[in-house]
């Protein structure tokens, strides 16, 4: 019933959006900022998974995109004194533009050599962060980010957010179930056998690579405005291991996998950190419980719960 | 008359082994032919040279007076040419349905539609296709999870999608029971003739190269020692020395 499924689901995101958009009535900002960070990490995910769910392929420097839409748009908002308009259209046209040409290289390889080259690429966007001080401000950081008074306020920056947020997945969704995104999944599949229907392979890999780095730079450039800044450890290398981490939690052959997964980690680090400073020791043991028992992420154990209670 | 496909002179060695040696080959647009040959014969080499699988050391390739040399699979499929492989070549992941439906999507070109749902393409296409293949009532099921049986026919669904003028099928049965070789052959054979596919098949069983094939090349180590009808090639000496005397010797 595949009609029926669709009702569900539909109900269900339409409770989850209400839900959230009531949340800032509860009266806590704590909550809302969580919320706040949880939707951009979700996207930022979100934008990771059609490069690994959707092309089979590990990429380690999805941070990149992310740091590049992140400073484009506090250094156009602040630095040039670019409207928001303008900015964050701008910021996430260049991350695209960046992973296009990144792109273009990573995907002549596959498996490890890919993973390999992308953390490369992502070093360098590092290097050029750390030492062009004049525009990003190195190690300092680059604070000070000048908002439309209207996001200004915690409240107004949230309802931004999970409108930005919102549309990007509605988005990312519309790509990832496109004739595109099922020719994507084929060749993650078998690509050998994508390229005998008529499947330019690198070129697929290609259009989706590009499509994660744009809306990976959609995320970056929310989170240095919801921060008032970007620091170079936003395109560091274990910026990048933290988001893959997040998509493997939630599951990588499900599109909300990476949603839940970005959700699970943020949270369950903000309250490690609230009780141990021993959140590294933590992720460890996740990345272990991912890789020995849930190696579909957390939408593979529902999905196995689910099948189990289906049998008498 | 032209020939619709046309190798001259075709060499192709891996480290130093021939893998095919000097083969020249005209294919009438219509006919079924059969590549038959011992195991390491260098039948599967040869339809990766075709297929631009694999590129050729030396020869030439064109199909209907068109140089195949140096171009990819996804440019040869599109000129007409589509396979199956000998190992199983499916998406393991996907359903039934969605193995058809991508080759159906790539043949239309839309694999760079970003906006249309991909599962509402093509919906009818892809139960024809099946029910072609006598696999419509697996079509919910998941690829990986068919008996192999039932997975070569997919695999045959897959390439009938892109509407091929010419087919190529490496040992369409290999791996199946009795029953299922009987029900391949007699589907392949109507199916080519209905559509009036050119058919160029490998095979191990010889009821199925008989069932089938107009004509028969004998490929002995990576040449081609023979070329005719079946009657003719099941009377030829050198034939029945190198192949159809050392049936069975899997090696």
């Amino acid at each position: 019933m595949p009609q029926r499924r669709h009702l569900v689901a539909s109900a269900i995101v339409v409770l989850l959006l209400a839900l959230l958009a009531l949340l800032p009535l509860a009266g806590s900002r704590y909550a809302v900022d969580l919320a706040t960070e949880v939707l951009i990490y979700a996207l930022f995910a979100l934008s990771l998974n059609v490069i690994i769910g959707f092309t089979g392929n590990i990429s380690f420097g999805h941070a990149a995109y992310f740091a590049i839409g992140g400073y484009a748009c506090a250094i156009l908002l602040t630095t040039y004194n670019w409207p928001l308009l303008f900015a964050l259209p701008a910021a996430v046209v260049l991350a695209g533009l960046v992973a296009a040409v990144v792109g273009y290289f990573c995907v002549r390889l596959t498996q490890i050599y890919f993973a390999m080259l992308t953390l490369a690429f992502a070093m360098l966007v590092w290097g050029v962060a750390f030492k062009w001080k004049a525009v990003t401000g190195g190690d300092d950081g680059f604070t000070g980010i000048k908002l439309p008074a209207m996001l200004a306020h915690y409240i107004g920056f949230f309802y931004f957010t999970l409108a930005v947020v919102s549309v990007g997945t509605a988005a990312l969704w519309v790509i990832c179930h496109s004739a595109f995104g099922l020719t994507l999944v084929a060749v993650r599949e078998n690509a050998v056998r994508a390229g005998f229907i008529g499947v330019d392979t690198r070129r697929m890999r290609w259009a989706a690579f590009t499509v994660a780095g744009t809306f990976g730079g959609l995320a970056g450039a929310l989170f240095g405005m919801y921060h008032r800044g970007m620091y170079i450890e936003n395109a560091f290398w274990t910026e990048s291991a933290n988001v893959l981490i997040m998509v493997l939690l939630g599951g990588i052959y499900s599109f909300v996998g990476p949603i839940f997964g970005a959700a699970a980690l943020h949270l369950l680090q903000t309250f490690t950190n609230q009780y141990t400073p021993y959140w590294p020791t933590v992720l460890g043991l996740i990345l272990l419980v991912i890789v020995m028992v849930l190696p579909e992420g957390l939408i593979g154990l529902a999905a196995r719960l689910k099948a189990r209670r289906g049998k008498p | 008359m032209n020939a619709m496909l046309s190798i001259a002179g075709l060499w192709k060695s891996f480290a130093g082994f021939v893998a095919t040696r000097d083969v020249t080959f005209d294919l009438e647009a219509g006919e079924l032919h059969a590549v038959i040959g011992p195991n390491g014969a260098g039948k599967t080499t040869f339809f990766n040279l075709i297929t631009g699988h694999l590129r050729p050391d030396k020869g030439a390739v064109s199909f209907e007076g068109r140089s195949l040399i140096g171009l990819p699979p996804q440019k040869i499929v599109r000129l007409g040419i589509a396979r199956s492989f000998q190992r199983i070549n499916i998406y393991p992941r996907l359903t039934v349905f969605e193995n058809v439906q991508v080759a159906l999507i790539a043949h239309a070109g839309q694999q760079w539609n970003l906006f249309r749902p991909g599962r509402s393409l093509h919906r009818e296409g892809t139960v024809e296709l099946l029910e072609l293949v006598g696999l419509a009532g697996e079509a919910a099921e998941t690829a990986g999870e068919l008996s192999y049986g039932k997975q070569k026919q997919l695999e045959l669904a897959i390439a009938l999608a892109s509407q091929p003028r010419l087919l190529l099928l490496d040992e369409p049965t290999a791996g199946m029971s009795p029953q299922e070789t009987a029900e391949t052959i007699a589907s392949v054979r109507d199916i080519a003739k209905a559509r009036g596919l050119t058919l160029l098949f490998t095979e191990h069983d010889m009821a199925v190269v008989f069932g089938i094939a107009e004509r028969i090349s004998v490929l002995h180590h990576g040449e081609i020692i023979a070329s005719g009808a079946p009657d003719a090639m099941r009377n030829d000496p050198e034939v029945r020395r190198v192949y159809l005397g050392e049936q069975g010797g899997h090696g």
